[in-house]
């Protein structure tokens, strides 16, 4: 056999690189590697912005509504949204509602505004009546401030308080305190302070004619005759002493948006409007998202750290262990999540509270399907070579179940926490809307607890139960698109699953 | 087979009898209240006594076996009805849960596998992204919010649908024209996320399924493409789905407890809520036992299912 001759000098290393010029592969460790291609979706990146902003919202807006969230506002409930930013100048986030209304509560709102300007040549600044559909021949779609809709109310008052009114009309220079209203056979309704117009007993408009008394038809510009209370001067009185001679008190009428104003030291300004009760929405929403991103992540760290410990001491040892806890899991898992729910309810509810008891809910059977992932994860590892070297090295048990197998199961553990965040949300809003867990009872609310407030009367107030439920799918749609950004970056051969 | 299946059943029937008798034990020894009524109280501690209710938990539960293997009787309904068997209760609530739930999964089943296909095939495609987008946004919604916008836009606003289920007595039975009009937009609510679901595993597994060497070697040996993906994806790929349609077949009976309340549909679910609001603790009882076995047996279809379905996956098979 001939060889061929080669030279020996052709023999050289292939252009020997220094090492500095390798190019930089191992720039990053796995977990860094991870997070860069799960901030490389879009999805997730949008995600956790919608996520940051809702979190913001929920801590930042009770630090910017100064208006004690313990306020209640029976005469402003369920109202729609108002910003008097906008509402003054562009007409929008006015508190608008549609109503349909005949001539009789049509004269009625009407006569809030004429009555809101007396003595004050400024005009109707304060009508709540914002625009007049056809009439249909009975009655008419009318666009109303719902703020203002409310009118003059009746207060009893201290005299010190009286004084304090008047001084905030100088100062402010906004009328607060109107005349009472005569207490006559014009006057259908005593309780009813927006009736300051003579009346028939039905409550309609009357004015006097030839004839006697006769009711009015409604337009705008419409005259109405005046009901109110006068002293023998003619003059009319703001003022009348009602309650014992030692509790002395003063009954006054007053127009409502005024003494908003007066009692809050602001417009009435509701970014989500006010709930059933006339708390302010933005914030029970922001105290809701507080309490259920609480709960949500408080299950997700709890189920972190009991599912990745049984499951690992479950996947490492087997055999009896494992055994024993599968018949553990299944009878857990048998048990409907309803039914564990309401027993905790039922049991703990009045001995550690409602949110106690719901975490033990939450936590009693939420474990097992971390366990079950983590212990996959060890029957996959733990007879792999490299365990089986450390083994032989004479690696401890615990060391090698946390330092050799453990980070191999941190890539679905977190996904799978990320997405618990998401179902306990949900869980609980469920459970609240249907009554079985009540949050509210312990004055604490949770986004479900708001959507059990709104039950029953949402229809005709939807915003009360739009903004939570819009919330809580925001929620749900951002934590589950983390949860498969996270998938796809911690196993990057599982991408396409949707 | 056979063994596998005995040895699945003889499970089931062991966890089941586990989860009864802990779930039997703690809701009997929830406090019971008597009516305000002083003569319907007296009746009814009568009724509890003559029934055995002060006895220990554990002659109670014998009781309790006993009553169901002579008598099939699972207790009596003191406040949702008195003294009605809370089997029959729950008999007669079957109906309309089966229904509401059965359409929706009779309209989901079809339209959720034939987007989750449509995706596979236009793969990175407009079509695809449009509809994996509206998947995952229909996924994660809960199901109570399509429930309001449904009942507020087809109920309230344009008035088109009442805005909850007909009562027997007006639509003349379950399966009438005029109470499917009024579980409408239950149906519908149901539906949307059964859709997404389904459209999204669909579409998972037909990607895979379309991926596999096999198909490039179908195309290569000159099948049409579409026939190669009816025979040759489509029905691999059906083998994880149709297992999880048995279950939710199976999960008809269950139903959604929430889309019940909302559209007050009078089914299993409300059945629960008014047993926990009245503290009728049998019926609660009934209920449980109702849902575990539903739980417990869907489990088991999906697994069995996939032995029947897919010949090669015969799983504990030794």
């Amino acid at each position: 056999m001939e060889y061929p001759k080669i030279d020996k000098e052709l023999f050289r290393p292939y252009k020997n690189k220094p090492t500095e010029e390798l190019p930089e592969l191992s720039r990053y460790g796995y977990f860094e590697d991870t997070f860069r291609r799960f901030l490389k979706h879009r999805s997730s990146r949008i995600s956790i912005s919608i996520i940051v902003m809702i979190a913001l919202f929920s801590i930042i807006t009770p630090l910017f509504i100064t208006r004690s969230d313990t306020l209640m506002d029976p005469y402003y409930a369920k109202l729609p949204m108002r910003l008097s930013v906008f509402a003054d100048s562009l007409g929008i986030f006015s508190g608008r509602v549609e109503r349909r209304l005949g001539d009789k509560g049509l004269t009625r709102l009407y006569a809030i505004g004429v009555g809101a300007s007396y003595g004050d040549s400024e005009g109707d600044g304060y009508s709540p009546i914002l625009g007049i559909g056809e009439s249909d021949g009975r009655v008419r779609n009318v666009a109303v401030d719902s703020y203002l809709e409310v009118g003059f109310i009746y207060r009893t008052v201290t005299k010190d308080e009286y004084e304090r009114m008047t001084e905030w009309e100088r100062s402010e220079g906004k009328k607060l305190l109107f005349p009472l209203i005569a207490d006559n056979e014009y006057n259908s309704d005593k309780r009813d302070a927006n009736l300051w117009y003579k009346t028939d007993s039905e409550g309609n408009a009357v004015a006097k004619a030839i004839s006697g008394y006769e009711a009015l038809p409604f337009f705008l510009g419409m005259t109405l005759e005046d009901n109110y209370l006068r002293d023998e001067g003619g003059e009319v009185i703001y003022h009348t002493p009602v309650g014992t001679a030692d509790a002395q008190g003063m009954r006054v009428r007053v127009l409502y948006y005024n003494y908003y104003q007066y009692k809050n030291g602001m417009k009435p300004d509701y970014l989500f409007g006010t709930d059933s009760q006339g708390y302010d929405l933005a914030l029970r929403v922001a105290g809701g998202i507080r309490i259920s991103l609480l709960i949500a992540i408080t299950v997700s760290l709890i189920n972190f750290v009991i599912g990745a410990l049984v499951g690992a001491v479950e996947g490492y040892y087997g055999g009896t262990v494992d055994l024993v806890l599968e018949r553990v899991t299944d009878v857990l898992s048998g048990v409907p999540f309803i039914v564990v729910a309401t027993l905790f309810q039922i049991y703990l509810g009045d001995r550690v509270g409602a949110i106690p008891s719901l975490l033990f809910a939450f936590v009693l059977t939420g474990w097992l399907s971390t366990a079950n992932r983590v212990r996959a994860q060890f029957f996959r590892f733990k007879n792999s070579e490299y365990v089986l070297a450390a083994r032989t090295m004479g690696v401890k048990d615990r060391r090698i179940i946390w330092r050799h197998i453990f980070p191999n199961t941190l890539g679905t553990l977190i996904t799978a926490s990320a997405l618990v965040i998401p179902g306990v949300i949900f869980t609980e809003s469920m459970l609240s809307f249907l009554g079985i867990v009540n949050l509210g009872r312990e004055g604490v609310t949770s986004l479900g607890t708001l959507l059990s407030d709104a039950s029953g009367i949402w229809v005709n107030y939807p915003h009360l139960m739009l903004i939570p439920a819009s919330v809580i799918s925001l929620l749900m749609i951002s934590f589950n698109l983390i949860g498969n950004g996270l998938r796809d970056s911690f196993d990057p051969g599982m991408k396409g699953g949707v | 087979m056979r063994k596998y299946i005995l040895k699945r059943v003889a499970l089931l029937l062991f966890t089941f009898f586990i989860i009864v008798t802990v779930s039997f034990v703690l809701i009997r020894m929830l406090p019971r209240e008597l009516p305000s009524d002083k003569a319907l109280a007296d009746i009814m501690l009568d009724r509890w006594e003559a029934l055995g209710y002060g006895k220990p938990i554990l002659v109670q539960y014998l009781i309790y076996l006993k009553g169901i293997v002579t008598a099939w009787d699972f207790g009596t309904s003191w406040y949702v009805e008195f003294r009605a068997p809370v089997w029959d209760l729950l008999i007669e609530r079957l109906p309309p849960t089966i229904t509401v739930n059965l359409f929706a999964l009779l309209i989901s089943i079809p339209i959720g596998i034939l987007l989750g296909v449509l995706a596979s095939l236009k793969r990175g495609k407009p079509t695809d992204l449009i509809i994996s987008l509206g998947v995952m946004i229909f996924v994660s919604v809960p199901s109570y919010v399509y429930a309001f916008v449904v009942q507020y836009v087809l109920g309230y606003e344009l008035g088109w649908f009442p805005l909850t289920v007909y009562p027997l007595s007006i639509a003349g039975g379950w399966l009438t024209p005029k109470m499917l009009y009024s579980m409408f937009p239950a149906i519908l609510a149901l539906s949307f996320g059964e859709v997404a679901g389904l459209a999204r595993f669909t579409r998972a597994e037909m990607c895979e399924a379309l991926e596999a060497e096999h198909m490039v070697f179908s195309r290569a040996k000159g099948l049409r493409r579409s026939y190669a993906i009816r025979h040759h994806a489509l029905r691999n790929a059906l083998v994880p789905i149709l297992p999880t349609i048995v279950a939710s077949v199976i999960g008809v009976m269950a139903g959604s407890v929430i889309i019940e309340e909302i559209f007050s549909i009078p089914g299993v679910g409300q059945l629960y809520i008014r047993a926990i609001n009245l503290g009728d603790y049998d019926v609660f009882m009934m209920n449980t036992v109702f849902y575990t076995f539903l739980g417990l047996l869907s489990g088991l279809a999906v697994d069995l299912s996939y032995g029947f379905i897919d010949p090669r996956i015969r799983v504990g098979e030794a």
